[in-house]
């Protein structure tokens, strides 16, 4: 899988790119600042890409909009986003587009390197990965309001691990339940949430938004 | 409840509706035109009485004074002093409730004195050489003339114009019983045959009326316009003023920051840096253990490694606490917005700023609505919150409203009196209404410039 790397820290750089590599991925370019990472993503067209937020010229989230400005061009581009800390709102605006493959994590989940590449595939291959700060403040702030207040909260657990990014089977390992009984969470998620039968991986995009969109 | 705090000497800003002149009225729209008459007419009886009072203040401060260094003055100056300002204040309070016409209270804030006589003596001397103790007695002296004359001589209008009609008709009854038979200049019991006079109180009633219900009013903002020429600061006092207020703002300031420091180097003493510690420990036993027991060391660097995870967490709310990096990221807007995000209330905002704050004021307001949304959080019982955030005539305006239940305090502990001195620094200023039973509305309004830079919002 081909990868464009955007860090400005030359440590990190090296560190996720030796990483991914020992995962099978292809570092296609690693570069460190906004303007240059956007046009690495355009013209390499990756499979995803692994940006930081904050990087040269302004230090401030440099990364997010160049992201954000290649996937205006290349619609569905899959990015994961690192950052050393999340925020809802940045969460919502990589999720506004409602084309999913998107990840936004916080660095510290560099640390489990075998998750870690099982997000950015996830990513990859079109789903959500959310980092578990950003769904611990959602279920902190008390499971939300009309559309998901119809959810049990075995089926609000599920959603929440389903924006992490994690299959029906890791759901089940994780809650220690069988899979056919994630898989019956999961339909009944879709029904409440009123998405359309359709292929899997959209729909759970789909709810992962409604999830993050409940205010 | 309903309270207003701000600094006293909050300096009129250019663009806002300065208190001076003429437009004083917003009391006096209501009600019937009788109605307003009467209240006016009240007042003038009012300032009458009010006058009357403060002869007798004026004439114990007087004594006071003048004995402080020959007699006994010394012992009772400060509680005539306090009598005085007390009587000062309820007459700026009165311009204000009349015509929401602000004056300014002269006072330097009291400094410590010792205890006994010394400090007594000191008290006496720091309150002589306040101009505002000499600026007030000249009013109480004038006062009971302008006030007492000014008010009696309008309130009676209208009863001597009734009087002259009165007189007009019942004046033989009248002078029988020993009334005196003299209106104004006429003499109305004029002997039959001879002109008769006392037609002439039919105008002179009419008169009278007429200015009965014109001068009171004129009157009773002409004595408020007085009161308010002696009353408020002079321009000395007024930087003295300032000068006491900066003071204690830089000292607030000052000690904030300290107090923020200490907690900074307390946060890291006892998390990060003991965390990795622990981690350097765990490592060194590891690598010790390497080649006898590969079990355990595997065990050290999970320990190690979740040591270093958690060692971020806690870096990662110290640097929120420090300076959020949304907020220098994205500016308030988007920093409110994410904290509302986070909130557990139904928070809307409302943002119009069309660029970026100093970055001081950006986040001495971040915190401020940061506090002020915890603070409803927890106390007010509140489902939803607005936070409206604008910039106009050069100050930043905020407003938080809640539908919580209301009675919120500001007196000092409170965490609404952590956020006056928070943006205290700035010259901001904070406004509550909280009536019991909500809704709770705070207003902040701090004076800064915007930089023209565009915010982005991508």
């Amino acid at each position: 899988m081909r990868v464009v790397l955007g860090e400005d820290l030359y440590l990190l750089r090296e560190g996720l790119a030796r990483l991914l590599e020992a995962h099978g991925f292809e570092i296609v370019a690693a570069v460190g600042d906004g303007p240059t990472l956007l046009e690495a993503l355009l013209e390499h067209r990756p499979d995803v890409a692994v940006v930081d937020v904050r990087m040269p010229p302004t230090f401030t989230d440099e990364g997010l909009r160049a992201v954000l400005a290649a996937r205006q061009e290349v619609p569905g581009l899959p990015v994961l986003v690192l950052s050393q800390y999340v925020e809802q709102l940045y969460a919502r605006e990589l999720l506004a587009d409602g084309a999913g493959a998107v990840g936004y994590l916080l660095k510290d989940r560099v640390f489990d390197a075998s998750q870690f590449a099982e997000s950015v595939r996830q990513v990859a291959r079109g789903g959500t990965a959310m980092d578990p700060e950003v769904i611990s403040k959602l279920l902190a702030r008390g499971g939300g309001k009309e559309l998901l207040g119809r959810l049990t909260p075995r089926e609000f657990e599920v959603l929440g691990l389903m924006a992490q990014g994690r299959s029906n089977t890791a759901i089940a390992q994780q809650l220690v339940v069988t899979e056919r009984a994630v898989a019956k969470h999961t339909s009944n998620i879709f029904g409440k949430l009123g998405l359309p039968p359709s292929d899997d991986d959209n729909r759970r995009v789909l709810a992962v938004l409604a999830y993050l969109d409940q205010s | 409840m309903n309270t207003t705090s701000g600094p006293r000497d909050a300096v009129p800003t250019p663009g806002r509706p300065a208190d001076g002149g003429e437009g004083y009225g917003g009391n006096r729209q209501r009600g019937s035109r009788a109605r307003r008459m009467a209240r006016t007419i009240g007042w003038n009886w009012a300032d009458f009485a009010y006058s009357i009072k403060h002869a007798f203040i004026f004439a114990l401060q007087l004594t006071a004074i003048v004995t402080v260094f020959t007699g006994f003055g010394w012992l009772f100056l400060p509680a005539t002093t306090r009598m005085t300002r007390q009587a000062a204040n309820a007459a700026r309070q009165r311009a204000r409730d009349r015509f929401g016409m602000r004056i300014e209270e002269p006072y330097l804030p009291e400094p410590r004195f010792q205890d006994g006589f010394m400090g007594r003596i000191e008290e006496c001397r720091w309150i002589l050489t306040d101009r505002s103790t000499w600026r007030d007695l000249v009013w109480m002296l004038l006062d009971p003339f302008i006030g007492g004359i000014l008010g009696s001589f309008a309130g009676s209008l209208l009863l001597e114009s009734a009087y002259g009609l009165v007189l007009l008709v019942f004046w033989p009854v009248l002078t029988k019983h020993g009334m005196n038979d003299w209106y104004g200049f006429v003499h109305v019991s004029t002997p039959p045959g001879v002109l008769e006079w006392r037609w002439a109180l039919v105008p002179m009633a009419g008169i009278f009326f007429g200015l009965g219900v014109v001068l009171p009013d004129r009157l009773v903002l002409a004595h408020a316009k007085w009161s308010r020429a002696l009353l408020s600061p002079s321009e000395k006092s007024r930087l003295a003023l300032r000068v006491a207020r900066l003071t204690e703002t830089r000292t607030d300031a000052v000690d904030a920051q300290a107090a923020e420091l200490r907690r900074i180097e307390r946060d890291l003493h006892d998390g990060a840096q003991a965390r990795l510690v622990a981690m350097g420990m765990n490592l060194g036993a590891a690598e010790a253990l390497l080649d006898q027991n590969p079990e355990a060391v595997r065990a050290l660097l999970v320990e190690a490694r979740e040591s270093s995870a958690r060692a971020l967490t806690e870096l990662r709310e110290l640097v929120r606490g420090i300076h959020p990096p949304v907020l220098s990221d994205r500016g308030l807007g988007d920093a409110v917005r994410a904290v509302a995000l986070d909130s557990p209330l139904a928070v809307e905002v409302r943002v119009e700023l069309p660029g970026r704050l100093e970055p001081a004021v950006e986040s001495a307001a971040y915190f401020a609505i940061c506090e002020l949304l915890t603070n409803t959080a927890k106390h007010a019982h509140a489902h939803s919150a607005w936070i409206d955030i604008r910039h106009a005539q050069g100050r930043l305006a905020v407003t938080c409203t809640d539908d919580g239940l209301g009675g919120a305090r500001t007196g000092a502990g409170s965490g609404l009196a952590g956020i006056e001195r928070r943006i205290g620094a700035f010259d901001g200023i904070m406004a509550v209404t909280s009536p019991q039973g909500g809704p709770t509305v705070v207003s902040l309004e701090i004076p800064c410039v915007l930089s023209s830079e565009k915010t982005s919002t991508s």
